[in-house]
């Protein structure tokens, strides 16, 4: 990564978190097929619902015959992070336009977000709309022709898995919080070590206690908090 | 599974609410600014939601009951880890996790 904020710099950025969107994607096509939607509603529900996370919670509702409003609800808890998220970065593209924020905003997700977190590192600590967009942009028809591609060659195509693409994700954070540890300096690195060692602490109390959906916000929540008081109390 | 009608009603609420909880804190924040309390509590967002993202897939969950390890994600994020310190370079980091883990399951089944 470097200082570069345009276009093409968010398409080259956003190459490595490609794999995760092409192999959960082709997983996403092939379980929902499996379940019986046709590739058109695969399709439809991964241009208009676009959540990775969200849209397997759905097919495993639609499956288990959950009504509407309790499918929302799940959808609803499930995107509270956006939210978030949304919060943290929007700052940095307050002086793009209110049109321009509101697209930016609209197809943001898990990894264009932790992307946009490192890529403050190298640029001094702003961003761009042609950046944000390219990435969003490049993610998001990676994750809808991944997904129909899955529908529609389902069980045809090998287990995306088998290929360790269930684990191209989990590298990817892996990756991006090795590099927001190495390089930002807002927060000092020895608290930073610190707010990695809660959170596991938090993640695994918090999978005792809390159903899925609720998991990553409570623990995002709860995680911030104590890192104000922390930084409050000794940095 | 239900009609046609009942999943485009599905799809369409949901795209709504993921929708809505994109957009709006881009409307908000576009029209006023933070105070330092929340600006300060934001900024841990970055660091807590990566470590638990990572962190939710090296555990299997049991609700009610202690999680159990997932020791093949564990033991992928060993060479994980090491190639993010050796290469700072997410494509590589990437690329190294995805065959750490293959390899994995190639070995042990």
């Amino acid at each position: 990564m470097n200082s570069s904020l345009t276009a093409k710099t968010g398409m080259k950025d956003t190459i490595p978190t490609l794999a995760g969107y092409i192999g959960v994607g082709l997983a996403f096509g092939v379980v929902a097929k499996a379940a019986g939607l046709s590739v058109f509603v695969i399709i439809l529900m991964s241009v208009v619902t676009y959540s990775g996370a969200a849209q397997f919670v759905i097919v495993s509702m639609l499956l288990a015959g959950s009504t509407f409003f309790a499918i929302l609800t799940s959808v609803f808890l499930l995107s509270t992070r956006m939210f978030l998220m949304g919060m943290t970065v929007a700052p940095f593209l307050n002086q793009e336009s209110m049109t321009r924020n509101i697209i930016l905003g609209s197809l943001l997700t898990d990894e264009t977000f932790a992307l946009s977190m490192n890529k403050l590192n190298y640029t001094n600590r702003t961003l761009s709309f042609p950046w944000l967009n390219a990435a969003n942009l490049l993610a998001y028809s990676t994750w809808i022709v991944a997904s129909g591609f899955g529908g529609a060659l389902g069980s045809l195509i090998p287990n995306p898995s088998q290929f360790g693409m269930d684990f191209a994700f989990l590298a990817m954070f892996i990756g991006l919080l090795y590099l927001q540890v190495a390089a930002d300096r807002t927060i000092s690195l020895t608290l930073q070590l610190i707010m990695i060692l809660i959170v596991l602490g938090l993640v695994y109390v918090g999978l005792i206690l809390i159903p899925s959906n609720l998991l990553l916000i409570i623990v995002t929540l709860i995680g911030c908090g104590m890192g104000v008081a922390l930084k409050h109390a000794f940095f | 599974m239900p009609s046609f009608n009942f999943l485009l009603l599905v799809i369409l609420g949901c795209g709504a609410v993921t929708l809505l909880t994109r957009v709006i804190p881009f409307i908000i924040l576009k029209k006023i600014n933070l105070p330092l309390g929340v600006v300060q509590f934001l900024s841990f967002v970055p660091i807590v939601i990566m470590a638990t993202l990572w962190f939710e897939g090296l555990f299997i969950q049991h609700l009610g009951h202690l999680p159990t390890i997932n020791w093949l994600n564990v033991a992928a994020s060993v060479p994980t880890v090491i190639s993010a310190v050796i290469s700072k370079n997410l494509l590589v980091i990437v690329i190294v996790g995805m065959i750490s883990l293959a390899l994995l399951r190639v070995l042990l089944s």
